[in-house]
C-alpha cells in the first residue's frame, strides 16, 4: 500500500535498523534569539538517545520565527537533526515548495507535513487563512519532488532530488477512530515515511491506535507529554481537543501543587512522570506498530533522560 | 440564494451626504432576506427623515426591478432621469450592474453581501454553503461541502480539530445588523462526510485520496 521509502534522515535509519527511537520538540518563539531553544536542544542531545528534534512551525497559529531557519539553525550550532515542521495553513504551493527546496539546500532531512490549527485561534486571527494544500497533499508534494524530481503539475527541479523524509500527524484521540485509520492509509499511500501522534496520556488508547494502524506497516511515534506543574496536565485535560488525563494522574499533580517547597515539589513531579511515563512506554513498547516516542517536554527537556534511562533499564 | 446584511444607515448617510434626490432600488431576485419594494421604501423613509432631520433638502423615492443583475433588465425596467444617485438594495452584483448600466449616477451600496447560503426556515439561522468554486466535488463527498463548510477548506480531512464531531474554530452568528448574538462551533464537514458516506456504504470515497484543488477555475474575475 505504501509508497516508494527510503531512509535519508538519521531517524529514519534508525527506524530502518529496528531501533526503538526517541524524538523532542523545541519550540522557538515570537524572537529572533534562538539561545534559550538551543540551550534545550543541546540537552536533549546530550542525552544521547534523542536521535531528532522537531522545531515548531507557528503552533497554535501563534506567530514565531520562520521553523525552516531555526530548524537550519539549531541543526547547525547544535548538531541535533531537527524534523522541520511545515503548515499549509499560512502558505500556498508555491511558497510550500520554495520552502522545501530551500530546506534540502540547507542540509535538513526531515519534514513533518502539518495542516495546522486555524489561523482564526492564534495571536492573528484577521489574517486570511491559506489552505492552498492540506497535509496530505503536502505529503504528495514533498514525495514528488524526492522520488520524482517533479512538483504536482510536472513542473521539474534542475540539479539533485531533495533528499528528504516526510512524517505525518496522527490523532488517536479521535472518535470514531474508523475515520483516523483510513485517513492514516490515504497519507500512507502518498508517500507517508512515519506518522508522529498528537499527545496520549491513556496506555488503552495509545493501544487501540497502534493496533488499528498497524496493517498499514508505517512506523508510529507515539506522542507523550511529561507536564511539569498542576496547570499544565489541567490544561491539557480541559483544553487539548481531543486529550483526556487519567484521573489519577491529575488527582497526583493536584497533590504536588500544595507542596509549599518548590524544590521538593519539583522532584516529586519529575519522580511521578518518570514513573508514570517509564511504565506507558514499556507497554507501548510491546506493539508491533510503535517504533518510537515523540516526547513534547517543550521548557522541561531535564525529564527526557530519566525517562529513557527507566526504560532501558 | 444570496444572503445580505443590511448596512448600518449612517454608512449609507455618509455614502450620500452631497446628493439632494435620491433613488433606493429594491431587488425582487435571489437576494434574501427579501430586498424589494417594500424594504426599498423603508430606507428611503429612513434616509428622508434622517436628512430633513439634519436641515437637509431631500428627495428619496423607491421602486425595484426584478433582478439587478441583468443588464438588459435594468435598462427596460428602470427610469433614473432627475436622479442624483443610486442606492442598491441588491447584492455586491445588482450594485455593480447599476453602475454599469448608469454610468451617469454614482451607485451606493445599501447591503453588505455576506454569502451563498440556505435557511433554516423563514427568518430562521442562515448557513455558508457553496462558495461557488467552478470544480464541485459533492459527488465524492456525500453531498457535503468541505470547501465551504470545513473552515479550511480540507480536500483530505477531518483535521486534528475536530472533537466531538465540532471544528476547533468558533463562529460568530451576527443579526441583521451584524451585531454578535451568539459565538458556537460548527458542525466539523468532514465528520459530516464521514458519517454520510458510511450511512450510504461508500467510504471508499472517504478513503480516496483527492489531489489538490485547481483554484485557478474559482480565480476571479471570472467569465461566462
Amino acid at each position: 500500500m505504501a509508497k516508494e521509502r527510503k531512509a535519508f534522515s538519521n531517524l529514519m535509519k534508525a527506524i530502518e535498523r529496528g531501533e526503538f527511537v526517541y524524538t523532542g520538540e523545541l519550540e522557538p518563539h515570537r524572537s529572533i534569539d534562538l539561545s534559550d531553544v538551543k540551550d534545550w536542544a543541546t540537552t536533549l542531545k546530550n542525552t544521547g538517545k534523542i536521535v531528532a528534534a522537531n522545531v515548531t512551525d507557528n503552533p497554535r497559529s501563534d506567530s514565531a520565527i520562520s521553523s525552516l531557519v531555526a530548524a537550519y539553525l539549531i541543526q547547525r550550532d547544535v548538531g541535533l537533526e531537527t524534523i522541520y515542521q511545515l503548515r499549509t495553513a499560512d502558505r500556498n504551493r508555491l511558497a510550500l515548495l520554495s520552502d522545501i527546496l530551500g530546506a534540502a539546500a540547507l542540509g535538513l532531512k526531515n519534514i513533518l507535513a502539518l495542516t495546522g490549527d486555524h489561523t482564526k485561534i492564534g495571536t492573528t486571527p484577521a489574517a486570511k487563512p491559506v489552505f492552498d494544500l492540506d497535509g496530505t497533499q503536502l505529503v504528495a508534494l514533498i514525495h514528488s519532488l524526492v522520488y520524482e524530481g517533479k512538483d504536482l503539475d510536472g513542473n521539474e527541479i534542475h540539479g539533485p532530488k531533495p533528499e528528504i523524509n516526510v512524517g505525518v500527524a496522527g490523532n488517536p484521540n479521535m472518535d470514531p477512530l474508523e475515520a483516523e485509520v483510513l485517513k492514516l492509509e490515504r497519507k500512507a499511500e502518498v508517500g507517508a515515511d512515519f506518522v508522529q501522534t498528537q499527545v496520549v496520556f491513556d496506555v488503552e488508547i495509545a493501544r487501540k491506535y497502534l493496533r488499528a494502524v498497524e496493517h498499514i506497516g508505517i512506523p508510529v511515534l507515539i506522542g507523550i507529554f511529561p507536564p511539569r506543574s498542576y496547570g499544565q496536565a489541567s490544561f491539557f485535560d480541559k483544553y487539548v481537543p481531543g486529550v483526556t488525563v487519567p484521573k489519577e494522574f491529575i488527582e497526583a499533580f493536584k497533590k504536588f501543587n500544595e507542596i509549599e517547597d518548590k524544590a521538593r515539589r519539583k522532584e516529586k513531579i519529575n519522580e511521578y512522570n518518570v514513573e508514570y511515563f517509564v511504565n506507558f512506554i514499556k507497554e507501548v513498547k510491546k506493539e508491533k506498530a510503535c517504533a518510537g516516542i515523540h516526547i513534547m517536554a517543550v521548557g522541561y527537556p531535564d525529564v527526557i533522560g530519566p525517562i529513557i534511562e527507566g526504560v532501558e533499564k | 440564494m444570496i444572503i445580505t446584511r443590511e448596512k448600518p444607515i449612517e454608512e449609507i448617510l455618509s455614502y450620500i451626504e452631497p446628493y439632494k434626490k435620491i433613488l433606493v432600488v429594491g431587488c425582487d431576485g435571489c437576494v434574501q432576506p427579501p430586498r424589494g419594494l417594500r424594504e426599498a421604501e423603508k430606507l428611503a423613509s429612513m434616509i428622508e427623515m434622517a436628512k430633513k432631520a439634519k436641515g437637509q433638502e431631500v428627495e428619496v423615492a423607491a421602486t425595484t426591478v426584478t433582478r439587478q443583475c441583468c443588464i438588459e433588465g435594468l435598462r427596460n425596467q428602470l427610469k433614473v432621469d432627475g436622479y442624483d444617485a443610486l442606492v442598491s438594495m441588491a447584492c455586491g452584483i445588482g450594485v455593480q450592474v447599476l453602475t454599469m448600466v448608469f454610468p451617469e449616477l454614482p451607485t451606493f451600496p445599501a447591503q453588505n453581501t455576506v454569502f451563498i447560503g440556505y435557511e433554516e426556515k423563514r427568518e430562521g439561522n442562515m448557513y455558508e454553503a457553496c462558495v461557488a468554486c467552478g470544480d464541485c466535488m459533492l459527488g465524492y463527498t456525500g453531498g457535503i461541502c468541505p470547501v465551504a463548510r470545513c473552515a479550511k477548506g480540507l480536500m483530505n480531512g477531518p483535521c486534528g480539530g475536530c472533537v466531538d464531531g465540532k471544528c476547533e474554530v468558533e463562529v460568530e452568528i451576527r443579526d441583521w445588523k451584524g451585531e454578535v448574538v451568539e459565538v458556537v462551533k460548527n458542525d466539523c464537514a468532514w465528520y459530516l462526510i464521514f458519517n454520510r458516506l458510511k450511512q450510504i456504504g461508500r467510504l471508499d470515497l472517504y478513503r480516496m485520496y483527492r489531489p489538490p484543488k485547481n483554484w485557478a477555475l474559482a480565480t476571479g474575475p471570472r467569465r461566462l
